[in-house]
């Protein structure tokens, strides 16, 4: 299998007047032809903010200040920003978490997603139509042609990201960004939503970035994890490897907090203390003042290195064990 | 799964809006009336029944003549008086309303292309083009309009082209205001991030996606501008400053017959006075329900 894209030691930072905060930092991770790769971590930890570094949509004050981002073997940090807009929602195309907003509320939806056909392809508005129209189809929505003629309001929340990504899958991109786009859904819709979406993936070898906050998405959906806390990727793998052998205390910590793991009547899990302030961060490792297995070593920096048939940035990596001890 | 069924799907968002602006009796009664006074306006020469400029026509023998009097030659009846050249004033009325109508929606058209494309960019863009335009901007209001208008046509002198220049210059900025204002809200939403991902060109952004969003409120400070940019054009051709006699706006009757007033002939000042306001009033009535019907704020349903 090819590898579609390959983010190498990424760096995104905001010069903000409180202070420098580094949303991303040093993240490395790649995706496959056809892979669905799961982003994890909580509000703030820099997962939207990968996402955005790669389709290149950071705005002032925030850059990227060092790193490789390689789309099929091409650097798209080295290309100027027109060349990069043809990428943007070509190649690379990306889903955004809240339906309600992502689409435009005074154009219909024909006017919408023609547009995004004829932003790439020399095509005829009858062909951009034909196209959008089977794009509607792709995605399961009934009677597209009476659709196609709608407003978005007309639209409940579940129809409206079927429509963002049926935008998103227009130019048959090589890698689609979801950030979040099921969170704002009912839980059957989600189910439906991400069927989907793994369906299209898997038959037309779309490689997928799922952003999210919710370990069992990913545990369902994903091939492969990253699981990011304060801008740094702490542990990544299969989600195979990750999620059943955890060997970040962190990962550990977010899985035992998921409710359906709580024995009935057991005060419901979590992990101690709140998440550091990017301006703030501890030295070292960020998580050391929330675990319980930190020692003074882990006031240094531990690198991303292999352990176990995965990245783990720890200095303490968990055994099996005390995995079942905890739990 | 099924389509959820739309809210009022009979019912498009034109006809929403039609229902909502009929729904008070006041703006109906304006919008009539604003209608009717557009009707004379365009309809002048048609309807009036003395052609105003025509000195052939005008009859020295018939200046001055109270309201309701018959000419001197019993050819007709002036239901509105005559002014000193015994000019007809129902017929100047007409075509004043229709040269000042002109003039306030002429202007008031190019100021808002101008102005709302400077207040896009400035919205749009950001940074320093933003800094730049918005502080033209803040200068351009930091005086009074009159006090733009004067200088300006003090150097350039009369004409209809000259006052309409006058007028956008005045007006401008608060339509590049209005519209930045309106867009640095609208852009921050995520339909303008969704639209950037999808590679669509800036200009296509700007004019496609957040112009129609912002929108409303400048349909409101557009009408209302009409209004106040035909007070201010009769208030330089009062002044003498703005069209020249050959084409006389309401402004302009206005001050011929000042030197009369207090001699009891009123008919030559009033008439064109309330001309004058009838239409920036009904302009205004009408402005202010607009207002109310798009702002979503204020809507009751």
């Amino acid at each position: 299998m090819d590898t579609t894209l390959t983010v190498n030691d990424l760096q995104t930072q905001f010069a903000t007047r409180a202070g420098l905060v580094k949303a991303v930092d040093q993240v490395s991770f790649s995706v496959k032809r056809g892979e669905i790769m799961g982003l994890v971590g909580e509000s703030g930890s820099g997962k939207s903010m990968t996402g955005y570094s790669i389709m290149g949509l950071i705005d002032a004050p925030g850059k990227i200040v060092a790193g490789e981002i390689l789309l099929q073997g091409s650097d798209l940090r080295s290309l100027p920003a027109e060349a990069m807009r043809k990428i943007r929602g070509n190649r690379i195309a990306m889903i955004f978490q809240d339906p309600m907003m992502t689409l435009n509320p005074v154009l219909r939806i024909d006017t919408q997603m023609m547009e995004a056909v004829r932003a790439h392809q020399d095509v005829s508005r009858m062909v951009a139509r034909e196209m959008s129209r089977e794009a509607l189809v792709r995605v399961g929505i009934p009677s597209p042609d009476e659709r196609l003629q709608a407003y978005p309001h007309q639209f409940s929340g579940g129809m409206r990201q079927r429509v963002a990504i049926a935008i998103a899958l227009l130019n048959q991109p090589d890698l689609i960004i979801c950030d979040e786009p099921t969170t704002a859904l009912d839980v059957t819709i989600q189910g439906q939503i991400l069927y989907e979406m793994q369906k299209l993936c898997r038959e037309s070898g779309t490689a997928l970035i799922w952003i999210t906050h919710d370990l069992s998405v990913v545990a369902g959906l994903a091939d492969t994890v990253a699981v990011m806390y304060a801008g740094r990727i702490v542990e990544s793998g299969t989600v195979q490897q990750v999620l059943e052998h955890p060997r970040h205390p962190y990962t550990h910590g977010l899985i035992a907090s998921a409710p359906s793991r709580n024995p009935r009547g057991q005060p419901l899990q979590q992990i101690p203390g709140m998440t550091p302030s990017l301006l703030n961060l501890p030295e070292g490792c960020a998580f050391r003042t929330r675990c319980a297995h930190a020692t003074v070593e882990c006031a240094q920096t531990p690198q991303l290195r292999e352990v176990e048939q995965r990245m783990l940035r720890c200095w303490h990596p968990l055994r099996d064990n005390v995995v079942e001890a905890v739990s | 799964m099924e389509p959820t069924p739309a809210r009022n799907m009979a019912e498009t968002p034109w006809q929403r809006f039609v229902r909502n602006f009929f729904g008070s009796r006041i703006a109906t009664a304006g919008f009539v009336l604003l209608a009717l006074i557009v009707l004379a306006a365009i309809f002048a020469p048609v309807i009036s029944p003395q052609n105003p400029y025509d000195l052939a026509k005008l009859d020295v023998m018939d200046s001055r003549l109270e309201p309701g009097q018959a000419s001197v030659d019993g050819s007709m009846t002036y239901l509105l008086g005559t002014d000193d050249q015994g000019r007809d004033m129902l017929s100047a009325i007409l075509y004043g309303i229709r040269i000042s109508v002109m003039v306030g929606v002429l202007s008031t058209v190019i100021a808002l292309s101008l102005g709302l494309t400077l207040g896009l960019l400035a919205g749009y863009a950001g940074g320093r083009i933003e800094a730049f335009i918005m502080r033209v901007a803040d200068i351009q209001l930091s005086f009074p309009p009159i006090l733009i208008a004067l200088i300006l046509l003090a150097l350039t002198g009369r004409g209809i082209d000259k006052i309409v220049i006058a007028l956008v210059a005045v007006q401008w900025a608060y339509y590049a205001r209005t519209t930045r204002s309106a867009a640095l809200v609208e852009r921050k939403k995520e339909y303008i991030e969704a639209a950037t991902a999808l590679g669509l060109s800036p200009l296509r952004i700007m004019f496609r996606h957040l112009l129609p969003n912002c929108l409303p409120p400048l349909i409101v400070v557009a009408a209302l501008q009409v209004a106040s940019a035909i007070s201010l054009e009769a208030t330089l051709s009062f002044l003498g400053l703005g069209l020249p006699i050959t084409e006389p706006s309401l402004g302009l009757l206005i001050a011929n017959g000042f030197q009369y007033l207090l001699s009891g002939k009123y008919w030559i000042s009033v008439f064109p006075g309330i001309a004058l306001l009838a239409t920036v009033v009904t302009i205004n009535l009408v402005a202010d329900q607009l207002r109310d019907v798009l702002n979503p704020r204020l809507q009751t349903q």
